[in-house]
């Protein structure tokens, strides 16, 4: 293992090799910070010099570009809080609300750190891991995974905010959002209302940038301003964000673990770890906690984690060739290319390259982290700008990443119907975060369950590793109880029984106009959900309605909470932020119509000029800007945009 | 929700292909040797890193050599539905100009032979340059037995699982040579690939499982050298008459076909026989295809089709395919056509064949249109 581990190390230093991972690292970046790209742009762009490549030198170049993508994707969360993969989209909860404060530099400062640090504990903790790996990968049957979806889910009590019941109707509807499409189990198509879009499900990207990002641009737009409302220093946040990681150095390395090991876990990886840090964090911070408005460690917890999960992902890759994360499956398409077969042979005759590859990792972390935390300081001026002259860029782009999941007009109307639910959940202080593990989940959790009682039978929950997993749960549920407890009986003693300051502790739930609305539209939604799947199989149909059995009573214990009076009711504005989504749906409708270079020429012209009130001339160089941003994209990665007769006519 | 904007583009469909027919025999006219084009775009429907990508890419490297003009060759992931979405979009976009080529696999065949409702694509109106084809292997838990005839038998008593990952998928025909040799092998659906099959069966989740020739020599042949698994049959390959003979990759192991005929009473002509045969032919014996539509300028049609002719005696080409799809030899050309067009044929009667057996044996209720 020494000599292997040596002689890889000697290779990563080499000259040759460092050229070809800057290039993968600059590759890299360049497609993560840009939403909706991501890996498998990287890979059109890499792949066609690949074969043929001497494999040391491939590798490097692809570890380069597969380790940044998780790092560059943290500039859109932050700045703009558009989650750029699904890697990111716990990092917007705080990352966003900091540069609404003002503090742009010090969260991205934090998170690049977390990064960097969370990809070299990644690899250290890799290189012994991944000798003795194969068991417990093997360990992890689809029971287990199928619990480890519910302790996922069980976080959706941590995130709910201020309401369970709104948190749990949340969920139910995220759930049932994932399960359209096909089951997995007989094939069945469901919930599609006959659109082909729907046959394949909605693509994750379109729901996270539709949840997150477009009911912020709504309110930014509303707000006007610029996205921070306070102004600090830069550089006194830059160096505040270094600080934040070291005085946290903890928690960076706990999360930096539970990635690395997690990731190993094929099948969950990328897309629950971040969640789970995220609720770890936030469930074991000390001192005073804003979470969701703006805490340091809710950056630093996903970050460190999710470049430590990319790590930890190449375990399943290299060992069984099953990838752990989407990235990881780009990868393996990469080593086949280069025709490395990937089994035992990784960790017998191969180690060396192994070796290489981890290290490559690591080495590229810290070169994509170094790299981000020089731009995070003049990137972070982003922020200060009126969003006015912002919105219509965002805009683009968030049309752009979303187009870019299916390639079909259904994106966007997807986009702006699930838009239209992030905003209605935004302005009643529904949980998004909710909404969203539970779509994310959805598949696994079918599938997993499904899978473990057809392997298993009822024996399945009688595993050794989910009594252990499931023991987890329980105990991250009752520990704040059993704290409670403690803490009451300690009370009287202490400073004697005070009634009142428990009720204070615990927010008033509140109702309004727009709860009345969700509340009400769930309940038909049930109904019309149930009525669409009660056509069909047992095994088929018994997920769905599971969902919508979870939203219904969700959204009902809500109403009674708020018919029984315990809720105090507010008023909640809706009209303005409606037709701004109004808006989006005409540009869309125009988009499809005219093609979309156009389009997003002639609204950034029209917007700047009459709305932000610039200079024509100031107009039509941003304009121009998003053009040659299209066009360039297009011609560099082989992209299509949607091309209707003006753009049919012009390009 | 608007209603899909495909389909509302699909009358002009016919428009743009009556339109493209209408300008050929012009360029024909214009230019009697029409150049090969600079650059050819491959629609790949599947995702970047799969096993039709890697092939697509592997393949457009060594293209690119064998044509005289060295082309560039651009690969386009249109991935979606089990790679219909990505079919379906070459199907109403893609121009016979001899720029634009679809490479499919045995996920795109499979549903367009049984009808699924979500194909809008015709294989006749296309044509291939090129075919990969590919063997496979079962092989069963050591505690089944050594010997073919123990193994069958305790698989006959003692039920066990097979995890796969559609009802309609590539491991279609294995299923169906599990109820044809009687063996009590429930399937469980929903692997995202072949390799967590694979993984369910190391798990030990799984009694019996299946791997294509590549992925068994890299992954399974150690099992098997070190006790953990044991091989059982493999599908074989087809030979120039159609008939599924011994893998030249495992000379000593029985083919399915073997097993079969040799029970009381089976024949080729039984209709299950029949059906295994279409499915291994479409998915296996075909299972990688570079096509183009068919009204494609035949002398350009002539010139990609004796690139890849030129691939078939190219040694070092052979040694690297050996590699990626194991010692199979590429079919070309007219051959290929002519095979594809007796596989992807299947009757209306044998359809519902296919759709009842799902139904009664595994409550799988397949749609077609």
């Amino acid at each position: 293992m020494i000599d292997a581990l040596v002689a890889s190390l000697g290779e990563v230093f080499r000259a040759s090799h460092l050229v070809y991972m800057g290039l993968g690292v600059m590759i890299g970046l360049l497609v993560g910070i840009i939403p909706g790209l991501g890996g498998i742009a990287g890979m059109a762009l890499l792949l066609p010099f690949l074969y043929g490549m001497e494999p040391g030198l491939a590798l490097g170049m692809l570890m380069g570009m597969v380790a940044v993508i998780p790092t560059g994707d943290t500039f859109t969360s932050v700045l703009m809080g558009i989650p750029g993969s699904s890697a990111s989209q716990a990092t917007v909860m705080d990352g966003f609300p900091l540069a609404k404060k003002g503090q742009a530099a010090r969260a991205l400062a934090s998170a690049f750190l977390s990064s960097l640090c969370g990809g070299v504990i990644g690899a250290i903790v890799l290189t012994g891991f991944i000798l003795v790996a194969r068991p417990l990968v093997l360990a992890f049957s689809s029971a287990e995974l199928f619990v480890l979806t519910l302790l996922g889910l069980a976080m959706v009590a941590v995130l709910s905010g201020d309401s369970l019941f709104k948190g749990m109707a949340a969920c139910g509807l995220g759930l049932l959002a994932g399960a359209i499409g096909t089951a997995p189990a007989t094939g069945e198509f469901r919930l599609n209302l006959g659109v082909e879009y729907l046959f394949d499900g909605i693509p994750l990207i379109v729901v996270g940038l539709a949840i997150f990002a477009l009911p912020e641009i709504v309110d930014l737009l509303i707000r006007r301003g610029s996205i921070a409302r306070e102004q600090t220093s830069l550089g006194h946040g830059w160096r505040q964000g270094i600080r934040d990681v070291v005085d946290n150095r903890g928690l960076v390395a706990k999360c930096a673990g539970m990635g690395s090991l997690i990731g190993t876990i094929p099948g969950l990886a990328g897309s629950v770890v971040d969640w789970l840090t995220y609720a770890f964090a936030s469930k074991t911070a000390k001192g005073e906690k804003h979470f969701g408005q703006g805490d340091i460690r809710g950056v630093i917890a996903p970050e460190s984690a999710n470049n430590a999960c990319a790590c930890g992902a190449m375990v399943p890759t290299l060992l069984f060739g099953v990838p752990g994360s989407g990235t990881a499956a780009i990868f393996l398409g990469g080593l086949l290319l280069l025709g490395l077969e990937p089994g035992v042979s990784m960790i017998t005759t191969h180690l060396d390259l192994t070796y290489t590859i981890i290290w490559s990792l690591a080495l590229a972390n810290i070169l994509g982290a170094a790299l981000c935390l020089m731009l995070a300081r003049p990137v972070s001026q982003l922020t200060r700008i009126p969003f006015v002259l912002l919105a219509p860029v965002i805009t683009t782009l968030i049309l752009f990443a979303a187009f870019q999941a299916t390639r079909s007009l259904g994106d966007w109307y997807t986009l702006v119907a699930v838009g239209a639910i992030g905003l209605l959940f935004k302005q009643a202080g529904w949980s998004r975060p909710a909404f969203l593990i539970g779509f994310v989940l959805a598949p696994g959790a079918e599938t997993y369950f499904y899978q473990s009682v057809q392997f298993h039978g009822m024996a399945a929950f009688l595993r050794p590793g989910v009594i252990i997993i499931l023991g987890l749960i329980a105990l991250a549920f009752s520990l704040p109880l059993i704290k409670r407890l403690f803490q009451r009986r300690q009370q009287p003693l202490a400073v004697g029984a005070d009634v009142n300051r428990q009720t204070a502790d615990t927010p008033v739930p509140t109702f309004g106009k727009i709860d009345l609305v969700l509340v009400v539209g769930m309940l038909a939604l049930a109904a019309a959900a149930w009525y669409d799947v009660s056509g069909m199989s047992m095994i088929g149909g018994i997920f769905p309605m599971l969902a919508i059995a979870i939203m219904a009573i969700g959204a009902l214990l809500a109403g009674a909470q708020a018919w029984k009076g315990q809720a105090t009711w507010v008023s909640q504005p809706i009209g303005q932020p409606l037709t701004w989504l109004g808006g989006l749906l005409a540009l869309v409708v125009v988009a499809s119509l005219l093609g979309f270079i156009s389009t997003a020429f002639l609204m950034t012209l029209g917007f700047i000029r009459f709305v932000a009130k610039a200079r024509w001339s100031a107009a039509l160089l941003i304009a121009i800007g998003i053009g040659v941003f299209l066009l360039g994209m297009q011609a560099l990665l082989n992209l299509h945009y949607p091309m209707g007769w003006l753009d049919a006519m012009l390009f | 929700m608007h209603a899909k904007p495909k389909l509302s583009r699909m009358p002009c469909r016919r428009w743009w292909i009556a339109f493209a027919l209408a300008l050929l025999p012009l360029f024909a006219e214009a230019d009697d040797v029409q150049p090969t084009p600079d650059t050819l775009t491959w629609t790949v429907p599947f995702g970047v890193g799969g096993g039709t990508d890697v092939w697509a890419r592997f393949m457009s490297h060594w293209m690119a050599q064998s044509l005289p003009s060295h082309p560039a060759i651009v690969i386009d992931n249109v991935p979606g539905g089990g790679s219909i979405t990505g079919t379906n979009l070459f199907y109403t976009r893609a121009q016979p100009n001899g720029e634009e080529m679809l490479v499919t696999s045995a996920s795109t065949q499979f549903p367009a032979m049984l009808q699924d409702p979500r194909v809008r694509f015709d294989y006749d109106e296309w044509t291939p340059i090129i075919a990969a084809p590919t063997g496979g292997v079962v092989y069963v838990q050591p505690r089944f037995g050594k010997e073919t005839g123990e193994i069958l038998d305790n698989l006959r008593e003692e039920p066990t699982k097979f995890a796969m990952q559609t009802p309609t998928g590539l491991e279609m025909p294995v299923m169906l040579a599990f109820d044809m040799l009687g063996l009590a092998v429930e399937p469980v659906f929903g692997m995202r690939s072949r390799g967590e099959g694979r993984l369910a069966f190391e798990r030990g989740e799984a009694g019996v499982d299946f791997q294509t020739t590549s992925a068994y020599f890299s992954s399974v042949t150690p099992l098997v050298e070190s006790g953990q698994a044991v091989p059982l049959f493999s599908l074989g390959v087809m030979n120039e008459e159609g008939v599924i003979v011994r893998d030249p990759a495992f000379p000593d192991l029985p083919t399915f076909s073997e097993l079969y005929l040799a029970q009381p009473g089976a024949s080729r002509d039984d209709v299950a026989y029949e059906v295994f045969h279409k499915f291994f032919a479409s998915g296996y014996a075909l299972q990688k295809l570079l096509l183009v539509p068919k009204q494609v300028d035949a002398k350009l049609l002539a010139r990609y089709r004796a690139g890849a002719k030129a691939l078939t005696t190219n040694a070092d080409f052979l040694a690297a395919a050996r590699r990626q799809v194991g010692p199979y030899e590429p079919v070309v050309g007219e051959v290929a056509a002519r095979q594809l067009a007796s596989a992807m044929e299947l009757s209306d009667a044998r359809r519902q064949w296919v759709v009842d057996w799902l139904k009664d044996r595994y409550g799988v209720r397949v749609v077609t249109r």
